[in-house]
């Protein structure tokens, strides 16, 4: 059975349509190698048993018909799910039970997949490293003792170390993106406002968007076609025609204008980076794509305008964490002494930092300053995008500036910790579709990734684009199982 | 024409600056944000959604019934309607404050500057409206049920409320009596407020600062919070302006603070002073999109409002010829003006509009009971109207009629048929009457005749005593004149 585990998601799809392979077979590999994997720490909550039992019920009465029909996948432990802990990584949630489902984890079970269990991240996806995790830090499969990158670590973890066939993440400045990157795995952001944030536990809400993990850019396509829908619970959410990414992915990307912004061409950027993209470039032309050179001239405003706007407003997001209602209490004297004692010992040190600028940024005399200008800012950044999308098709970046990292290397170092997400936090920023795909390794070893950034809701091009180029490309990373124990 | 509110203290005149805030629940099935119902009274925590409590990823979804309500009442306030209005974010902790925040409206409010007109017995005044915004309720923090513990009632928590900021324009706990009487007045015709105060449904925050008599600069105001009867408004404020006056006149400066009155004591104390008081982080709430609707949206709600008291009162006085006073009594209320044209559709006006503010009124004020629970229909009520006017009884017999009306709502035709009330009206039997009552009372005759014209009240009491009160009144006079000349 060991070949289940490395099929990608949609070939373990059309194996379970020909019946080659039933859903308890393949659920039953996911679950042997995660419990093979406790190494890594992954998972903050496994749903094993459960999984199983409905795996046979599918099995019993199979609908093929369905877009993910029995297949078993874990998700991020930031997807609310009914019946199942949920704890975001925090102390504070470490006992919540949610009485209800996500929209996109509804998506997704409706389309016949089955939970495996809930994910490790960073503490309220604050992170990028999965080292603020309530639940301990997080191993990437690549290496003894690297980070998987984050916030979405366990769900990056998980996949590179194929203990799910696919699965999902969150994304606020960057955390699909960057774990993609750091794990040879593939990671899609959709535009704001096509996944529902109903039931996603909120880091920063004007940010915040849910998206795909996976094996190859088809995985991607498929995943997104599930997780995407208008919902009318979540007042941001867009209602447009959404296409059958799968059925529309396609290879011809002739004649499409790619845009190289100079402004990401950072001061002492490595020269594997910069080989990286070259290589880009260079496979982009081989598919009949035309690059152009681009400037994104307020780039350099990106960093400093979301640690504003994300912590403003994750300091309010959290605010409804107080021992009252749910959750972790630590008894006081008095109602304010209980607040300050439950969230004292109940949030991280990352999270109380974020809290406290957040808090900071939108007080009464220094509001206008930083979070009135970071938004003028993220207006500029906007505009930057858009007139850049009316000369080209879509963008090419960096993933990130480096490869992971070895855990410990940057926890004591928040900015170094911060400037990871120099190249995925203004596509959240703009709202923007961004995708991550695996395109070299560099002298250590480690996978890097590109990036391509598409108009809002042309996630398609993007897919496409990355489909030709992972042809392309052609990566392969020779994964040792050194963490695995029997 | 009534004095001005002015306090004296030392041979100084103080004048007293009041502005209102006033929440007012908006009358909605269901919460601002939520599906939850909103009926008031029930068992705690029964009415409370994922999202009233803050369950973690709950998203707010705009109630667009309360929009609606909100932009009706802002044109019942002959205000500017903003197209486009923002959601904040109000950040502070409390025990029933679920999320953490209130969601309500700060820079951009959905409905901007409007005016109220005020009756008052010295003639109108209009008071300026400066904005009118949504925003969601709190919950109720319980202290007297448990001795250990503070319990918690989200039901109330995400209601929709209006807070409805006037201007500093109101100058007398008079005022504001008429000021407050009149918002509702126009939000229960609009049917966008019960103006239920027992239940909380209309509260308000009160600003008061005083001022020497002639001074153009405003003095430095107190707020004293969430003042939930007209009679405490008034209260407090005859307590704060007197404080401050007292603070003034010794020499001091006052304090920009928040305050509570304390109903018990009749006092305002001190709750926090500026320096204390709250940051609260206003900011665009992320998960809600900017409101925004257009001009033919207004305009189709436009279509939906109802002839208002101001509209209402111009019509009774211009088409029934009604006094200001009286219109103005008939219309504050709603129902009390649909009772008034219910009867008038087959009565005499003015006799109907007497009978309502007298006879009616002192009924219901002495069983206090609303007009919508008035034991008399406004149909027999009529009826009674039509058996005055005719001269079947007269308007004594008529409140005797009337009291056995109000003990189940009895048909006054009957009343009178079964109790034999009907009027004497025919005058031979009337001359009959009234030759016997001279006859014996001769004596008082001659005294009469002798200059004690006095008396002659007296035989009209015979008369009508005689006839068991059922003697018409005018025709005794008439024929008792002719007699006794």
């Amino acid at each position: 059975m060991s070949n289940i585990i490395n099929l990608s998601l949609s070939e373990l799809v059309s194996n379970i349509r020909n019946k080659k392979i039933s859903s308890n077979e393949s659920t039953l590999a996911f679950v042997d190698r995660s419990k093979k994997s406790k190494h890594l720490n992954s998972y903050n909550e496994e749903t094993f048993e459960n999984a199983l039992k409905k795996a046979k019920e599918f099995d019993s009465k199979p609908d093929f018909n369905k877009k993910l029909p029995g297949i078993p996948m874990a998700v991020k432990d930031l997807f609310c799910t009914k019946n199942v802990k949920t704890t975001a990584s925090s102390k504070i949630l470490s006992n919540f039970i949610p009485t209800y489902e996500s929209t996109v984890t509804q998506n997704l079970w409706n389309e016949g997949a089955i939970l495996l269990g809930k994910l490790n991240c960073d503490e309220f996806a604050m992170g990028s490293s999965n080292e603020t995790s309530y639940f301990g830090n997080v191993i990437s499969p690549i290496d003894k003792d690297l980070v998987p990158g984050g916030s979405s670590g366990g769900s990056a973890s998980a996949l590179a170390a194929k203990l799910t066939p696919a699965t999902i993440g969150t994304d606020t400045g960057g955390s699909i993106r960057q774990p993609a990157s750091f794990t040879g795995t593939v990671g899609l952001k959709p535009t704001y406002g096509s996944c529902s944030r109903y039931g996603i536990v909120a880091f920063a809400s004007s940010l915040d968007q849910a998206g795909p993990m996976t094996r190859n850019v088809q995985d991607a396509a498929l995943l997104l076609e599930v997780m995407s829908s208008f919902d009318s619970k979540d007042s941001t959410s867009v209602d447009f025609k959404r296409p059958l990414y799968l059925k529309d992915l396609s290879k011809d990307i002739k004649g499409k204008k790619i845009g190289i912004p100079k402004e990401y061409r950072v001061d002492g950027m490595s020269q594997e980076i910069e080989k990286l993209w070259e290589d880009g470039k260079k496979y982009l032309k081989d598919c009949g794509a035309e690059i152009i050179d681009v400037s994104l001239p307020h780039t350099k405003f990106a960093l400093p305008t979301y640690y504003i706007v994300a912590p403003a407003e994750a300091s309010s997001n959290l605010a409804r964490y107080d021992g009252v209602k749910y959750g972790f209490r630590t008894e006081g004297d008095n109602l304010i002494d209980m607040y300050e004692k439950t969230r004292s010992a109940g949030f991280g040190e990352e999270v109380k930092r974020r809290i406290m600028i957040g808090t900071y940024v939108l007080s009464s005399g220094y509001y206008d300053a930083y979070y009135l200008k970071a938004q003028k800012v993220r207006r500029l950044i906007k505009n930057d995008f858009d007139n850049v999308f009316k000369k080209v098709d879509a963008i090419l970046t960096p993933s990130t500036p480096s490869s992971a990292f070895k855990v410990g290397d940057k926890s004591n170092d928040p900015v170094s910790m911060y400037l990871n997400d120099i190249f995925t936090v203004p596509v959240n920023l703009a709202g923007l579709p961004g995708i991550s795909i695996p395109a070299g390794l560099d002298k250590k070893g480690y996978p890097l990734g590109l990036q391509i950034i598409g108009k809002s809701f042309d996630e398609q091009n993007i897919l496409n684009i990355a489909y030709s180029m992972e042809d392309k490309i052609n990566f392969k990373f020779n994964l040792k199982e050194w963490w695995m124990n029997d | 024409m009534i004095k001005d509110y002015l306090i004296e203290r030392n041979g100084k005149k103080y004048e007293v600056v009041i502005g209102l805030e006033v929440h007012a629940q908006v009358l909605s099935e269901s919460k601002l944000f939520s599906t939850s119902p909103t009926k008031f009274g029930s068992e705690p925590n029964t009415q409370v959604s994922l999202v009233d409590a803050a369950f973690p990823g709950m998203l707010p979804v705009i109630n667009e019934f309360c929009i609606k309500q909100a932009i009706k009442t802002g044109i019942g306030l002959n205000a500017k309607i903003n197209n486009k209005s923002i959601f904040d974010r109000k950040n502070y902790f409390y025990a029933d404050l679920p999320q953490g925040y209130q969601i309500s409206q700060y820079k951009d409010p959905i409905v901007g500057e409007g005016s109220v007109v005020l009756d008052l017995s010295s003639g109108t005044k209009t008071v300026g409206i400066e904005r009118l915004h949504l925003e969601q309720d709190a919950g109720k923090s319980i202290h007297d049920i448990d001795p250990k513990n503070t319990l918690v009632d989200l039901n109330r928590s995400g209601v929709a409320l209006m807070e409805i900021v006037s201007k500093p324009d109101l100058r007398s706990p008079e005022e504001v009596n008429v000021y407050i009487k009149k918002l509702r007045s126009i939000m229960r015709y609009l049917g966008t407020c019960d103006g239920n105060m027992q239940e909380g449904s209309l509260r308000a925050d009160v600003n008061v600062s005083v001022r020497k008599q002639g001074e153009d600069k405003y003095g430095t105001r107190c707020e004293i919070k969430n003042v939930n009867s007209i009679k405490f408004m008034q209260m407090a404020i005859e307590h704060e302006a007197n404080r401050q006056v007292d603070i003034l006149e010794e020499g001091g400066k006052i304090d920009q603070e928040t305050r509570l009155f304390d109903t018990k004591k009749n006092e305002t104390r001190s709750m926090r002073s500026k320096e204390d008081a709250h940051d609260y982080r206003y900011f665009p709430d992320p998960d809600l999109l900017p409101l925004e609707f257009s001009n033919d949206y207004v305009e189709s709600i436009k279509k939906e409002i109802p002839e208002l008291p101001d509209q209402k009162k111009s019509r009774f006085i211009d088409k029934f010829n009604l006094s200001s006073y009286e219109a103005n009594i008939l219309v504050s209320d709603l129902d009390t003006s649909k009772y008034f044209e219910e009867v008038i559709k087959n009565s005499d006006v003015k006799l109907s509009a007497n009978w309502i503010t007298g006879e009616l009124f002192a009924l219901l004020n002495e069983k206090n009971l609303e007009i919508t629970e008035c034991p008399i229909s406004a149909k027999n009520l009529s009826k009674l109207i039509n058996l005055i006017k005719d001269g079947t009884i007269s308007g004594k017999i008529a409140k005797t009629v009337f009291e056995m009306m109000s003990d189940g709502d009895k048909n006054p035709i009957d009343i009178v048929k079964e109790k034999g009330l009907k009027q004497q009206s025919d005058p031979k039997e009337l001359e009959k009457l009234i030759e016997k009552v001279i006859n014996e009372n001769q004596d008082k005759v001659k005294e009469y005749k002798s200059g004690k014209e006095k008396l002659f009240g007296f035989f009209v009491g015979q008369a009508m005593k005689v006839s068991g009160g059922k003697a018409n009144p005018q025709l005794v006079n008439e024929i008792l004149k002719k007699k006794l000349k």
